[in-house]
């Protein structure tokens, strides 16, 4: 029994360290790679470590790439649409999960099935409605509708609402607080893990994003990094520009690991109740 | 709900009438604070969902340039597809990726969640490394594999060469662009592998005592007490992979996109997705009735194959009755 259960473990180890090891490699290599000379890059047998080092990558990508434009560009749409589904987000999740009227399930059941809903299926006519707002090559596009919500993120933060005790509300109430003070004093501190999630998982959405930038953006002033970091792949200029490429892909990377390291325990512990209720 | 100890009790004992004013006003303060609380959803749904959704039917009837005005052309569009060779093209290339994608996303994301809930030291170590491909955005992701994959110097290659066997040309070779691209995607399955790990985590500890009581050895335990209790998990990740899995755009079309509408999505057109002719319909050819009766069958589909599952969902998906009053 103990020399099985000694065997599982070890196994048990060797499957997830290994298999962790794997998944992280395209991760060392990328930030190897940023440090590399450009022609040093695809090589046979793989260089691991970049010799030699060269860091004067990262000055020229700036000369290269309009980086910083790129960069602010992205950061306020990712703001902006963040603050916005953060926001709209708490008021309709606990307005689903706590207060009763009619009609109320009707418009979840609603909401929920748009999740169904292709991008695809919407996308043109949205496009249509931004230009003749004169919209297009905005960034408002990309942000307004996040104040209008999200389903699958109004969803979560109501199951998460829900099983908060109905009694500590009611205590406040008796002692005349409003709805709002009731949401934002009581309740939000109490959904704190739900709301990391909410806001880790939309920094993330809009930073990432590419298929929205893509179709309302294509003035290069407008660009995001992942718009830049794509036009760059297809430059045809005949210089070999895949080290800058790294580079830009690390500048892409590195802030959204930093954010996940920083919130790391909440988010996965919110993940974890958020997950177990849904 | 708990209406009694709102007012002090004894004004509801002597004055009923008062206590029922009371309750009706609650009422209608309640409803008030809920229409304004969820009026942003409702216009949200109505303008970026419903009223598009609509919008997108009726074009679909239509001939449509964007510069011109939508012309009323009935099934034309519906009826050219089937003859449109791209079009069959791109049904079958997501068909292939779908078939292979759907089932392998729900195995790896749950093994990955099977793995990350087990009790050894420095877990949250090795979890992280399992997660944190997945924050990295599609782009970048597009770097990285073009190299891992390049069949000459990529890594993923490398043992096969090393042991002078046959090796494929992922991104080159059209038979195995799809797996390629099934390949960097599972990579990035963090988030389903953390909610199957957190309803793996939520499966009471005493089943799997009483089954060990029992003489239940791991495999038992699991196929017996963690496949059913985590079902309902399993079945929505199912649903979500079906609805992403049709949808799959950005990495098709960051590697294979082309730099102009015109060239082939890949060689031969084999990372012609679905999402990708649409998109190229509606913004390259600006065939926006066109690309709006693609989307329409797309969406079609999405649906039939969510009822259907939905349907199946008696069968073996398990549901714990919730009890108490949670509003």
């Amino acid at each position: 029994m103990k020399v099985t259960r000694f065997f599982q473990k070890s196994l048990g180890y060797l499957i997830l360290v290994g298999g962790g090891l794997i998944m992280v490699v395209p991760f060392f290599w990328l930030f190897s790679s940023s440090l590399k000379a450009p022609g040093k890059i695809f090589v046979y047998p793989p260089q691991w470590i970049p010799n030699p080092v060269r860091l004067q990558n990262y000055v020229d990508v700036f000369d290269e790439v309009p980086v910083l434009l790129y960069f602010s560009n992205t950061l306020i749409i990712t703001v902006f649409s963040t603050i916005g589904t953060v926001l709209c987000t708490i008021l309709t999740g606990y307005g689903f999960a706590r207060l009763r009227f009619k009609g109320r399930d009707t418009v979840f059941g609603i909401l929920l099935a748009t999740l169904m809903l292709p991008y695809v299926v919407t996308m043109i006519p949205i496009y249509v409605m931004f230009s003749k707002l004169h919209l297009v090559n905005t960034f408002l596009p990309l942000i307004l509708p996040n104040y209008f919500g999200e389903a699958f993120y109004i969803f979560l933060l109501r199951q998460f609402f829900r099983t908060i005790p109905v009694e500590l509300e009611d205590a406040a109430r008796i002692d005349g607080a409003s709805r709002l003070r009731i949401i934002f004093q009581i309740m939000v501190p109490l959904a704190k893990p739900a709301i990391i999630v909410v806001t880790i998982q939309s920094v993330l959405d809009n930073w990432n994003a590419f298929m929205q930038p893509l179709i309302f953006l294509s003035k290069q002033r407008l660009w995001t990094l992942a718009l830049g970091l794509n036009s760059l792949q297809h430059q045809e200029s005949g210089l070999d520009l895949t080290h800058l490429m790294m580079v830009m892909a690390v500048f892409m990377v590195t802030p959204v690991v930093i954010i996940y390291f920083l919130a790391q325990k909440q988010f996965i512990q919110g993940i974890v109740l958020t997950g177990m209720k849904a | 709900m708990k209406i009694e100890i709102l007012g002090p009790v004894q004004t509801v004992r002597s004055r009923l009438s008062g206590w029922f004013a009371f309750t009706r006003k609650l009422q209608f303060e309640e409803t008030v604070w809920g229409w304004i609380l969820i009026l942003p959803a409702i216009l949200g749904v109505i303008l970026f969902k419903l009223g598009p959704v609509l919008a997108s039917l009726y074009f679909s009837f239509t001939k449509y340039e964007i510069i011109s005005t939508p012309q009323w052309i009935g099934l034309a569009n519906y009826q050219h597809l089937p003859q449109d060779e791209l079009y069959m093209k791109s049904v079958s290339v997501t068909l292939n990726y779908s078939v292979l994608f759907i089932p392998l996303s729900v195995i790896v994301a749950y093994t990955i969640g099977l793995l990350m809930s087990l009790n050894l030291k420095g877990i949250t170590i090795w979890r992280t490394m399992w997660y944190v491909p997945s924050l990295v955005p599609t782009v970048a992701s597009a770097v990285i594999w073009r190299w891992a994959l390049n069949p000459e110097f990529g890594p993923v290659n490398f043992p096969l060469k090393l042991l002078g066997l046959p090796y494929p040309g992922w991104l080159t070779d059209p038979d195995w662009i799809i797996r390629a691209l099934v390949l960097i995607q599972l990579w990035g399955l963090g988030n389903a592998a953390l909610i199957f790990l957190a309803s793996i985590k939520g499966v009471p500890e005493t089943y799997y005592e009483a089954a060990e009581v029992d003489g239940a050895n791991a495999w038992t335990k699991f196929w017996n007490i963690t496949i059913p209790m985590t079902s309902s998990v399993i079945f929505f990740q199912l649903i979500m992979s079906v609805i992403g899995s049709f949808q799959i755009f950005s990495v098709a079309y960051i590697l294979f996109g082309g730099q102009t509408t015109s060239d082939p999505a890949g060689p031969g057109n084999a990372a012609l997705f679905y999402v990708l002719y649409t998109y190229r319909n509606a913004f390259g050819y600006f065939r926006n009735g066109y690309a709006s009766a693609m989307a329409w069958v797309l969406f079609a589909v999405v649906m039939i194959l969510t009822i259907l599952l939905f349907r199946t969902q008696k069968l073996w998906v398990y549901y714990e009755v919730e009890g108490g009053d949670r509003r």
